[in-house]
């Protein structure tokens, strides 16, 4: 039998690999990345000063020793070339793989910035340890750094960096942060919470061009003003990576589409992650991407089990406001309530009938995560 | 007494035992083996049995 075959060896790939071996300890698994398949936290590197740790010590095992320890085959450097999926092989430049299986577990890309200028290749994004690294080393013995996006990572970092001494400077487009995702009392809360830390925000803004300046990095933003700094980081949102999907044939949309057993319309090819468009749902958080790798390694030991989505709040690490978010489905009619005291800030999404669709609690009021949690229909109920 | 810290596999959250998760109705004190099974990382929601442990504080 021909191995299961999983690209991508981040926190979808290495998950369904851990969820594998706890149903199946001998089917092989060959798992393929193009980097070094170091094992680490994804979610930790925006919160690592906080937390006290280098990059080094966020690695938690190499390839090596997780191949060793859940017996699995992990080839590192090696670059996908292209999927035949009538003959059910992988192209890579250390040649072809083939698979009973096939799991994309590739990611998602950075959004582009669109910033223009002669200093473009300065602008950090981080996506993986190893941007994480190039990123810590340029912040050393530097002092400021501006961030572009005010979304969930760009707090997240900005607050991190800010509680490390450094001068942070938050470009956003958006009036507060987290717009999109909060109700406004809380985000403005944030928004002043992170400025109590030494966070300083450019609402309404976006970069257009950076040039070098005396040493420093100077962005020109859309209201015509200026603003220097160290260092730049690129925090604007991710975009699926179909690429590979797509040049064989594979159907995808925003992301990879797949149903809820996870498959795409390939035989026996699958996607899970922030690659995998699930009944129409890309959401690039870590809970969902439990629920799928639990799922799909129960299908691949042979009991066909479809995905299930339970309501699933994301926490965004902001230690000024910690932030706990069930976001309502997009088409719901409804609206927000919201009681705040101080450092308790509790909004309810509900529709005319009183339904709670949707959640956002900030500081203390996250002790009612739990309880709100359990009133919020399912997002993919069980299949009947 | 020693209390310990145990961080997620999956999202580097760490419970301290010295802190509890009073938001969680976890008292502070609480070790590890006395949090319920159905507990979940409030971080990422992966599951009691896929937290290791990490080295305890001197």
């Amino acid at each position: 039998m021909e191995p299961i075959v999983i690209i991508g060896t981040g926190m979808a790939g290495y998950g369904l690999l851990r969820e594998l071996r706890k149903l199946d300890r001998e089917a092989p698994v060959t798992l393929i990345t193009a980097d070094d398949g170091a094992v680490y936290a994804k979610p930790s590197l925006s919160n690592a000063f906080a937390t006290g740790k280098t990059p080094d010590q966020l690695q938690s095992q190499t390839a090596e020793q997780i191949g060793v320890s859940l017996n699995a085959q992990v080839l590192t450097h090696t670059q996908v070339q292209g999927i035949d999926v009538t003959t059910q092989q992988v192209r890579t430049d250390h040649g072809p793989i083939a698979y009973s299986r096939l799991v994309l577990a590739v990611g998602a890309d950075p959004i582009a910035h669109g910033v223009q200028g002669e200093a473009t290749e300065l602008i950090h994004r981080v996506n993986d340890l190893s941007d994480y690294r190039e990123f810590r080393a340029a912040l050393e013995g530097k002092r400021s750094v501006t961030i572009l996006g005010g979304g969930l990572i760009g707090c997240e970092f900005a607050n991190d960096l800010a509680t490390a001494g450094f001068q942070v400077t938050v470009v956003h487009r958006g009036a507060y942060p987290l717009e999109r995702l909060l109700p406004s009392e809380i985000a403005q809360q944030l928004g002043a919470n992170l400025e109590q830390a030494g966070v300083q925000w450019r609402y309404g803004c976006t970069a257009l061009t950076v040039e070098m300046q005396n040493k420093e990095i100077a962005l020109t933003l859309d209201d015509g003003s200026m603003l220097t700094s160290d260092v730049v980081l690129s925090a604007i949102g991710l975009r699926p990576r179909i690429e590979m999907a797509v040049k064989a044939g594979i159907a995808a949309e925003r992301g990879i589409v797949v149903d809820r057993l996870l498959q795409t319309n390939a035989p026996n090819v699958f996607a899970i992650g922030d690659c995998a468009e699930v009944s129409g749902l890309v959401l690039p958080f870590v809970q969902p991407l439990l629920q799928q790798v639990r799922a799909l390694a129960a299908t691949l030991s042979g009991q066909s089990t479809p995905v299930v989505y339970p309501a699933m709040p994301v926490a965004v690490k902001t230690p000024a406001l910690p932030i706990t978010v069930a976001p309502a489905p997009i088409d719901a009619q409804g609206q927000w309530s919201v009681e705040s005291q101080e450092t308790c800030l509790a909004a309810r999404f509900e529709d005319a009938a009183g339904h709670l669709l949707g959640f956002a609690l900030g500081g203390q009021a996250s002790s009612l995560r739990s309880t709100l949690t359990k009133r919020l229909p399912a997002l993919l109920p069980a299949v009947q | 007494m020693n209390t310990g810290k145990w961080e997620c596999v999956v999202c580097g959250f760490i419970y301290d035992e010295a802190q509890g998760l009073p938001e969680d109705g976890i008292a502070p004190g609480t070790r590890w083996q006395d949090i319920p099974e159905d507990w979940a990382c409030p971080d990422c929601g992966v599951a009691k049995a896929d937290f290791e442990m990490i080295q305890i504080a001197a």
